[in-house]
């Protein structure tokens, strides 16, 4: 116990570390047990895949505070491009573990990529652009992969754009043994579903150190400087741009290795499966769980993705319930007596009362 | 050290122990019209190397458009701004704070949400040189240069006395102490002139005689220059060697606070014209 006097932010991150790692153990040990019923088991890796949506949008919209409304276009890049790295690799590389990485690291390159692309452009301009271009990318990408077909041989890979609408998979050429990968409307069918419990909690956690190490470093302190004040962090010579597109880009990066994770999880995926709802969802995650508050995005999208399930018995009051309750945890985190109320057990907290 | 103004060869005045070293800033009829507007007009303004001026005048005269042309967040339409003799034609807000220009703004900008310790590291960051890699995979640059940048924030913010108020958020800093640390965060990017933007704006007596002592601390300690706008006309009496007044986007008058004082112009412009008897 060399460091007595420990930053603050330094114990919160050590307690999310610890919390994602009990909680890993936990679900590990129910599901060995059998206690965990069908559905439930079935949403643990798209649970990892969202809580690392939610942490990675929460870097763009809470510590960057610009407003994305395509994170769910960045998942579907990195959906498909892992999902085709991975079957192409299947002859070449035997161990599912190993491609389901590799198929991630495709998956977060290519989103990284598209992050590039868009935010080359629209990052330089003040204003809510970004909200406005993400909003059409996260369109345009479901639109693109609808008309993909992508094949595989023994010759390699076989890409055709179907933008007329009238070809189908036979025009892709592939020899008699070849795979088709993505078909068009159809997405990608007989995927091998590769995706584990573990490859989520690994996700969640690497998510997890790459957005709390950025965020405190120069980099992620200069994000927040700019957050806060653009003016005054170009007039002490921050390059606003760069620091821009580095949140930006990794953000994507991470959402891009979720996609891959998650597509791999179904043996069959649509491109609408990553509309503008899921884009919000994402979103709801992370406003619900406070922006820049990475622990509470962690826990608004398990909580989120698995209170649907869970209120399956009510069938058609299902949303309704669910609209219910978004709106009380809204109406009572923001109210001020229990903010005071609960801000009594923070630590910490009544010190810097008594001092102000 | 208060100088006595001589010329230079370009006939403009500054302070006699800055004489043999080039003016760190040199306005050759500066402008900018907005429209039909002439905001400002054949503005000409020379600072030796270690000056403390002063730049005044009535509401509305131009005085923090002139900081914005010198810092680039306008682009001047006319003259030019010359850096340590660089001209500075071309160069953004970023590229002009780090050829030496820091600032502070009349309407505070502080990064509220970010610690008082970590707004002065954010002025320290186009000096560091650790990739977003080394931050995130905390290589040994990382460590080396945080403790560094830690080290020379605490130094900064000491000489101000706000040391022991490195980890609260800027936000909520009384006043007083968010304008110095406004300040500490412009030296923190190392420049070779400072603008201040009405130092002592909302500051009650004590406060702006502390305020003085900081700024001639900063110019004796760092040896460079400093260029202010004020109201607080016993401020600027007190610790402006040239003083340059200007109303309604020209330059009226310029000298020594004595000839400031007694400059039937400048008085007219504050206080309007005698009537004839």
């Amino acid at each position: 116990m060399k460091n007595l006097h420990m930053k603050k932010y330094t114990r919160t991150n050590l307690l999310t570390y610890l919390g994602v790692i009990a909680a890993f153990v936990v679900m590990n040990m129910l599901s060995a047990s059998g206690s965990l019923s069908r559905s439930l088991t079935g949403q643990l890796v798209p649970i990892c895949c969202y809580m690392s949506m939610a942490v990675s949008l929460n870097l763009t919209v809470g510590i960057l505070g610009e407003l994305s409304l395509g994170h769910a276009g960045f998942m579907s890049v990195g959906a498909f491009s892992g999902i085709v790295a991975a079957m192409s690799l299947q002859s070449a590389i035997p161990s599912a573990p190993l491609r389901l990485v590799i198929a991630m690291a495709v998956g977060a390159a290519a989103a990284a990529l598209a992050g590039l692309v868009v935010g080359t452009p629209v990052l330089r301009l003040r204003g809510d652009y970004l909200a406005i271009v993400t909003l059409a990318f996260g369109e345009i990408i479901k639109e693109l992969v609808n008309c993909l077909l992508v094949g595989y041989d023994s010759k390699g890979l076989h890409v055709l754009f179907n933008l007329s609408g009238n070809k189908s998979v036979a025009d892709l050429g592939l020899e008699p043994g070849g795979l088709a990968i993505i078909k068009g409307a159809q997405g990608a069918t007989g995927t091998a579903t590769i995706a584990t419990f573990t490859a989520g909690f690994v996700l969640v956690l690497v998510t997890l150190f790459v957005v709390l190490n950025l965020k405190h470093s120069r980099a992620g302190r200069a994000i927040m400087a700019l957050r806060d004040n653009a003016i005054a962090a170009e007039s002490v010579g921050l390059n606003i741009t760069k620091y821009k597109m580095m949140a930006f880009v990794t953000s994507a990066a991470l959402a891009g290795a979720a996609g891959a994770l998650y597509g791999l999880n179904f043996s069959s995926l649509q491109a609408t499966k990553f509309n503008f709802n899921t884009s919000i969802l994402v979103l709801v995650f992370v406003v619900l769980g406070g922006l820049g508050n990475i622990w509470g995005s962690l826990i608004a999208a398990a909580a989120l993705t698995v209170l649907p399930e869970l209120l399956r018995a009510f069938s058609d009051y299902r949303m309704l319930v669910y609209a219910v309750v978004l709106i009380l945890v809204m109406l009572t985190t923001n109210n001020p007596t229990l903010k005071s109320f609960f801000g009594r057990f923070k630590p910490g907290k009544s010190h810097g009362k008594e001092a102000a | 050290m208060f100088g006595k103004l001589v010329p230079v060869p370009s006939g403009a005045m500054i302070p006699d122990r800055d004489i043999g070293k080039k003016p760190i800033l040199e306005c050759v009829n500066l402008g900018i019209t907005f429209g039909g507007l002439k905001a400002v007009e054949d503005f000409n303004l020379t600072i030796g190397r270690t000056e403390i001026a002063g730049l005044i005048g009535p509401n509305g005269a131009g005085k923090t458009t002139v900081f914005n042309l010198l810092t680039k967040v306008y682009q001047p339409t006319h003259g030019t701004i010359l850096l340590g003799g660089k001209d500075t034609h071309g160069m953004n807000t970023m590229q002009v704070n780090r050829a030496g220009i820091a600032r502070t703004f009349q309407n505070i900008r502080l990064f509220q949400k970010l610690s008082v310790e970590d707004n002065v590291k954010v002025g320290m960051d186009a000096n560091m040189k650790y990739n977003m890699w080394s931050g995130i995979f905390r290589l040994p640059g990382y460590w080396h240069e945080e403790k560094a940048a830690h080290d020379r924030a605490l130094e900064l913010l000491s000489l101000f006395n706000m040391a022991d108020l490195a980890d609260v958020p800027a936000g909520s800093l009384p006043y007083g102490a968010q304008r110095r640390l406004e300040i500490v965060r412009a030296l923190a990017t190392n420049p070779s002139l400072l603008l201040l933007d009405e130092p002592a704006a909302g500051m009650n007596p004590s406060e702006t005689a502390e305020l003085m002592e900081n700024i001639r601390k900063i110019r004796d300690t760092f040896q460079i220059a400093v260029l202010l706008i004020e109201h607080d006309m016993n401020l600027v009496m007190n610790i402006c060697e040239g003083i340059c007044v200007l109303n309604f986007g020209r330059v009226i008058a310029k000298g020594s606070p004595e000839d400031i004082q007694s400059n039937p112009a400048v008085i007219e412009a504050y206080l309007g014209k005698k009537k004839e008897a």
